[in-house]
């Protein structure tokens, strides 16, 4: 399933935060942990994370250091601050609102969620 | 395939693609770096699951994004990157950090020693201001050494090639010193103090060049760097001048005069420090801020050729005579002077595969005109030479005239050839830096030959 554009970029935030609060991570884990979590349904382009978590990181809800993994490269590593973990439960209850709502407006529908036109709704619910 | 030749060549499409991504100016080498270490893991992760490393180099690739949008996407977050920093180098990517910041340490120890050294004869008991011919003619010494030095090192010169440097360096001090080619008594001969700095500007070339200066290259960066320099150094001395002039304000609130220590300290230590940090601040520099050089040469350009043409309408409008003395003379070799400069730049700036555009035919209109008013200044002068005999000063301006015409002829005639297709944009490049030495050499004779041959008494 094709997941538009606009809400990969405004999922983005929260999921990564998440990954992030299960413990320190790097671009790599991140997006492997997304394809598991998800079973493989979201499918980001893989550079485009990073200048999301630099972006967090501007934002100083993250914070990056510079290891040497196992591997003998230097890897950098990125970690949740506690402006983060404020930030990632405030996305959070925002997230559940959307949900809910979307919820009650499909279940008073009687939408049928075929694949292809559940596109739409949820592309207009993310911008 | 053995495992080897398969790991090297999956590190040469890597370096391949670290290259190209390299290019983005949105994205640093930082990123770089954490980008590659995810295309490696990506890479390993897909053999793991049976590609060959071939596939699964593009495949990663592939996954990592088109390389437009995700600049796009790096341009969007860090937008300050698109503006050209002042930062001399990232400091977490490690590599290259520690060697720019040693650059940076001995550049300032030696501007500091310039300084150090312009003031040790005022503690031998020379100041400054009770001998400045001793000042005047040794300037260059107090600096160009130094400068020299510093890319010595920077360039890890072979100590054969030091050694001629420092040769060059001590028949300088000799002859700016000792007679008979020293000036005698307490008036600075302004013609050596002049034409010394140019022939040793020659010696700082080969320094900067660093064993390329046999190739049109090395030669043209250092064109490119002189420019670069001279812009630099009034950037700095402008701002210098408001440092004193703020310095002067608000100790004169408090009643002390700084004249004194403005003079004897601030002025000479500042002037040749900055010739070091200038120069530093070019070559860290040249990759991160747009060159100055070729932008004023685009703007001044035309407006030259316009003045001249100008210039020349009129003369043979109103059929005026050129009425040249001595410092007019001396005029015109600085306009030379300029068109030289306007086109060095234009032609260190050029892509030379590129076909001629409109700008070029203005650079010809240029060359032309000025040969055409620097020849009518010529002929007044011809004319009135014999009258006043020959001066050192006179026959030093018309040597330097003579041979700025010669050069700027011959590029006119390369030019035309390669407006009509005759002949390679690359024989200009070669010309103007092959002519460097000639510079050079016609200073050094003014600062040997003359001396001997205009001996007074």
């Amino acid at each position: 399933m094709e997941i538009g554009k606009d809400l990969i970029a405004a999922s983005s935030t929260p999921i990564v935060l998440a990954i992030l609060a299960e413990g320190d991570s790097y671009g790599y884990a991140i997006l492997t942990r997304v394809r598991e979590v998800s079973g493989g349904r979201m499918e980001w382009t893989d550079g485009m994370l990073y200048p999301v978590l630099h972006r967090l990181e501007r934002l100083g809800h993250v914070e990056a250091r510079w290891e040497v993994a196992e591997s003998g490269r230097r890897r950098k590593y990125y970690h949740l601050t506690s402006q983060g973990r404020a930030q990632l439960a405030e996305e959070s209850r925002q997230w559940k609102v959307v949900d809910a709502t979307l919820r009650g407006i499909w279940s008073e529908l009687r939408l049928t969620l075929s694949p292809s036109p559940a596109a739409s709704p949820l592309r207009t619910a993310g911008t | 395939m053995s495992e080897l030749n398969r790991d090297a060549a999956l590190e040469d499409q890597i370096a391949q693609w670290r290259a190209f991504i390299r290019r983005r100016q949105a994205i640093h080498a930082v990123d770089v770096a954490e980008l590659e270490d995810h295309l490696r893991e990506q890479v390993a992760g897909l053999v793991a699951g049976g590609l060959s490393s071939d596939e699964a180099f593009l495949v990663a690739v592939k996954r990592m994004g088109s390389m437009d949008s995700l600049s796009r996407e790096f341009a969007r977050e860090h937008s300050d990157r698109l503006w050209k920093q002042l930062v001399t180098a990232p400091s977490e990517t490690g590599g290259a950090g520690p060697w720019i910041d040693t650059q940076a340490l001995v550049a300032v120890g030696v501007a500091v020693a310039a300084a150090v050294a312009i003031k040790v004869p005022a503690f031998l008991g020379f100041p400054i201001d009770a001998h400045p011919a001793f000042y005047v003619r040794n300037l260059s010494l107090f600096v160009l050494p130094f400068l020299a030095g510093y890319f010595a090192w920077k360039r890890r010169l072979a100590p054969s090639t030091v050694r001629w440097l420092g040769l060059a360096f001590v028949v300088a001090a000799v002859l700016a010193n000792v007679a008979p080619f020293a000036p005698t008594g307490k008036n600075p001969d302004p013609l050596q103090a002049l034409h010394l700095p140019i022939a040793l500007w020659l010696a700082v070339g080969i320094a900067y060049a660093g064993g390329r200066w046999s190739e049109v290259s090395g030669r043209m960066d250092f064109i490119r760097f002189t420019g670069e320099l001279f812009i630099y150094y009034v950037l700095i001395a402008l701002g210098g001048g408001v440092l004193t002039a703020f310095m002067a304000l608000t100790f004169q609130s408090i009643g002390i005069k700084v004249e004194h220590f403005f003079q004897s300290w601030l002025l000479p230590c500042g002037a040749v420090g900055a010739v070091v940090i200038a120069s530093w601040l070019v070559e860290a520099k040249q990759s991160v801020i747009e060159n100055m050089a070729p932008v004023l040469t685009r703007l001044f350009t035309p407006l030259f050729a316009l003045m001249l043409l100008a210039f020349l309408g009129t003369l043979l409008w109103s059929g005026r005579a050129v009425t040249i003395d001595r410092d007019l003379l001396i005029g015109f070799d600085l306009l030379l002077v300029v068109v030289l400069g306007l086109l060095l730049y234009s032609v260190s700036a050029r892509d030379s595969s590129a076909p001629p555009g409109v700008f070029d035919g203005m650079q010809v209109a240029l060359l032309i005109s000025a040969l055409i008013a620097d020849v009518v200044a010529l002929w007044c002068i011809g004319a009135r030479i014999g009258e006043f005999g020959f001066t050192p000063n006179r026959v030093a301006a018309l040597g330097e005239n003579l041979i700025l015409l010669v050069n700027l002829a011959w590029s006119t005639v390369l030019y035309l050839r390669f407006l009509t297709g005759r002949g390679p944009f690359a024989r200009l490049e070669k010309w103007q830096t092959d002519y460097l030495p000639v510079y050079a050499g016609w200073a050094a004779m003014v600062v040997v030959v003359f001396p001997l041959v205009f001996r007074k008494g």
